[in-house]
């Protein structure tokens, strides 16, 4: 520590060489807290739960050909049928939509039909009474839908069924005191009451974007088949049959009518490729911002040692004058390692403000969030941490400079 | 003399190797990583028809009242409904005008081995293939008179052409769609405009091209339902007729106004269209408009992800650091030549010869940080399928201009960070050189 002001002494001359280092650790810091910061709020939207039991889950897009949209009904029963017979299929059902799909219904809910503005934004799934056996929900409270309770209605015709189940999420943010199961809620603008007859632990909306995070688990589940041009099946496998149905379902289905179109993409797609592909900007995000800091990191690193070389080099002399008048190895070690703490200081305290400043910037032009100050600090000690040990092999040939150093030349 | 410096750069990348091959990564991975964002960004932020884009308008009507509008800053909505459509094409003020949307019907191949397929479909007016710049490979588009009759017509692309009468001449042929028989008009040539300007709303601005075109008219006399959104302020009753009186957005409008004259007074048209909505008692607020030409609603309908701008941003950051880095490895790496450069100035050389040696020096660096920058450019656009969904990261590739922006970009920004250096070299005395060797 003695040796701080010889070392701004000697800075001092070398001001091109010190700015640009810690400019550039500077910046590096700036960058991958971003980085970092964004790596993170992606992987934390990877890890949301949808609420289904994802494995040994299969979804399928079927549209219908030539047939009016208000004569569906029968047609997607009898597929229904024919899907729960086959042997490897545990459940199915017929739904408008699911959790990472990317399109469903949403609208507001009240709990006084005469309020004029709705009180919480909700999704809805009209579905049957297979609805919780085949996604994997877990009911929390009330009872599932019964069969007699279902019925088939025209799409643009829908208006909030008697009896809804609504998850824990919704339930809580319309009846705070916990007591939701039972009460009634209004459904849609219209006048009409549903009773939660359930309440399940979780289920997500069907989009992933940002403007839904707002109400991403609230769902309603309504006892509705519709009818109408296009229809998504969800089939359950028994255990380690997947694949197989994967295969049967749709073989099944063509044979039963033909007159259907099940697209060739994302027509049958597994659960998990559901998630994959609903997550794979922010997979794909996460793994280039990934790539970006360890690249960066290692040019920084590079840079530190090619400049640090070059001052050894160029102060060979005067290491042998210092090593001469009776400095030890461990002294010029330590003086060029403490050079490149001062420097590295100075680069990380510009570093963090730049690092805030930009993400202050990008809250305003993209809707992220505030960074933690958590990850500046993490990045400070990275970089510092950084630092050091780019010196390190050039300051140890600087003290490997034998004081004959001193004598040699003029 | 150039040949000369060049031939002295090329030898001086041997003699500091290790230098040497730090500033040619530096340069390589900071360009690579620009150039690979920014042909990202590039294809997002395409002007894809640069020719009219400006003629091109989209109107906006607020039938919805400003308590609803204030949700999304004083903002109409971003569709209009179907009482507004036609109240538009009845007025019919621009020189060409079509409202649309998209429609899913099947197409039944005449083949009985093929199953029913579905394209990507929209219903127009006749206008529309005009005011688009659609080409076409066969045929044309239909007459404003089958708008009229509400024709069972349709205009397909080459690739449905392709499929269903093997790339053969169909027009005048017919084509069945939901088991409803439509004569063929004209067969479109490759046209995929990126983004999909007219309808940025239900594409994202990114999507396959359209292969079906059939009359708007017919499309909502068979009551086909938008395969797209569909955004209602309240319930709108019940069967299709409730829907199409009802306030539910669900339809695109263009209007073609070549002059910008003829832009204003489409405006005051618009104005006076919704004051009049305001005096029947439809509207209770007064005239919320809006008029977009194709880039300021591309702008408004946010087409560019998010990722290819934040992404590029990091990027530049990172071809920013990069270039710092270089400048100080420039700095080592010329003033350990001090020496020489003391001995060429006493020989007689001049700064401005000093100059140019060592900025024509950093440029033989920058071209060799080029050409790893565009190996790893290349691995970069490949690898773009992993960031961005597959309809984006198909228009991500590595063309001519492309490679030459990349190399242009090395080269310069190492010259530009070799000022300096460079700055430094020519500073260096003579005779003090001379002198401590």
């Amino acid at each position: 520590m003695l040796q701080i002001k010889p070392i701004l002494a000697a800075l001092k001359r070398h001001k091109a060489g010190t700015i640009l280092i810690a400019l550039q650790i500077a910046l590096t810091l700036a960058i991958v807290c971003n980085a970092l910061f964004i790596i993170q709020q992606r992987l934390d939207r990877i890890a949301r739960p949808t609420g289904l039991i994802e494995t040994n889950l299969l979804t399928l897009q079927n549209g219908w050909v030539g047939v009016d949209d208000k004569s569906t009904g029968p047609l997607v029963r009898a597929d229904l049928q024919a899907i729960r017979q086959l042997p490897g299929v545990e459940d199915a059902i017929a739904t408008n939509s699911y959790p990472l799909r990317g399109g469903g219904w949403s609208t507001g809910v009240r709990t006084n039909p005469d309020a004029k503005k709705s009180e919480a934004h909700t999704t809805q799934y009209f579905v049957d009474d297979h609805a919780l056996a085949t996604m994997g929900l877990k009911l929390i409270a009330g009872r599932n839908f019964r069969a007699d309770e279902v019925t088939e209605v025209d799409p643009q015709g829908v208006v909030s069924a008697s009896q809804i189940i609504v998850t824990k999420a919704l339930a809580d943010k319309m009846f705070p005191d916990g007591s939701g199961l039972g009460k009634v809620l209004f459904v849609d603008d219209g006048t009409k009451p549903s009773t939660i007859i359930g309440i399940v632990e979780r289920l997500e909306v069907p989009w992933n974007s940002s403007w839904s995070d707002a109400f991403l688990d609230n769902a309603v589940l309504e006892p509705y088949q519709l009818t109408g041009g296009y229809t998504s099946y969800m089939v359950r496998s028994k255990p380690g049959q997947l694949a197989a149905i994967t295969k049967s379902v749709p073989e099944t289905l063509f044979k039963l009518n033909r007159m259907r179109v099940i697209p060739s993409e994302r027509g049958v797609r597994t659960y998990d490729m559901v998630r994959a592909q609903a997550y794979k900007s922010d997979r794909g995000m996460a793994i280039l911002m990934g790539v970006v800091c360890l690249v960066l990191l290692a040019i920084t690193a590079a840079g530190i040692v090619g400049l640090t070389s070059f001052w050894v080099g160029q102060r060979r002399k005067q290491i042998g004058v210092r090593r001469a008048l009776g400095a030890t190895q461990r002294d010029i070690l330590s003086y060029f390692m403490t050079e490149n703490l001062l420097i590295g200081i100075a680069g990380v305290v510009i570093g963090a403000l730049l690092a805030v400043g930009m993400n202050l910037w990008l809250v305003t032009q993209f809707e992220m969030a505030r960074l933690s100050l958590l990850y500046v600090a993490i990045g400070v000690v990275a970089l510092l941490l950084l630092g050091q040990g780019a010196v390190l092999a050039p300051a140890m040939r600087a003290a490997r400079v034998p004081p004959v150093e001193a004598t040699r030349s003029v | 003399m150039f040949a000369y410096y060049i031939q002295l750069g090329l030898r001086s990348l041997r003699r500091n190797p290790l230098l040497t091959a730090l500033m040619v990564m530096a340069i390589g991975f900071g360009v690579a990583a620009s150039m690979t964002t920014y042909s990202v960004f590039r294809a997002t932020s395409n002007n894809p028809i640069p020719d009219k884009s400006s003629q091109l308008f989209v109107p906006l009507i607020d039938n919805w009242g400003p308590e609803d509008a204030a949700q999304n800053k004083g903002e109409p909505p971003e569709a209009i409904s179907y009482t507004d459509a036609m109240g538009l094409m009845r007025g019919h003020r621009a020189k060409r005008q079509t409202a649309l949307y998209p429609v899913g019907p099947s197409v039944i191949p005449a083949d009985a081995s093929l199953l029913p397929m579905r394209e990507e479909s929209y219903a127009v007016y006749a206008d529309a293939f005009a005011m688009f710049d659609i080409p076409f490979l066969y045929g044309g588009g239909w007459q404003p008179a089958d708008d009229d009759a509400h024709a069972a017509t349709a205009v397909i692309g080459r690739k449905l052409n392709d499929k269903l009468f093997n790339g053969a001449n169909s027009v005048g042929r017919e084509i069945n769609l939901d088991g409803r028989s439509y004569r063929i008009t004209g067969v479109m040539d490759t046209w995929d405009p990126q983004p999909l300007f007219f309808d940025p709303v239900n594409t994202s601005g990114f999507g396959d091209p359209i292969q079906l075109f059939i009359p708007f008219t017919r499309a909502i006399d068979l009551k086909m339902a938008t395969n797209g959104n569909n955004n209602c302020n309240k319930h709108a009753g019940e069967g299709w007729d409730a829907w199409i009186r009802s306030e539910c957005v669900w339809i695109q409008y263009w209007a073609e106004l070549p002059e910008q004259a003829d832009a204003a007074s489409y405006r005051d048209y618009l104005r006076g269209y919704a004051a009049e909505q305001q005096r029947s008692g439809r509207f209770h607020w007064a005239p919320n408009v809006r008029l977009y030409n194709v880039p300021q609603w591309l702008e408004h309908e946010k087409v560019v992800p998010q990722e290819a701008k934040v992404s590029l941003l990091v990027s530049l950051g990172f071809l920013l650091i990069c270039l710092v880095n270089t400048v100080g490895l420039l700095l080592a790496k010329f003033m350990k030549r001090a020496p020489e450069i003391g001995v060429r100035r006493a020989l007689g050389a001049s700064r401005k010869e000093i100059y140019a040696q060592f900025l024509i020096e950093a440029g033989t660096v920058g071209l060799a940080g080029g050409l790893l920058g565009l190996l790893l450019t290349g691995v970069g656009v490949f690898g773009v399928t992993l960031v961005f969904a597959p309809d984006i990261a198909r228009l991500a590739t590595l063309n001519m201009s492309l490679i030459a922006l990349t190399l242009l970009v090395a080269v310069l920004a190492t010259v530009l960070a070799a000022f300096y250096p460079t700055w430094r070299a020519a500073q260096v005395q003579p005779a003090w050189q001379l002198k401590s060797n």
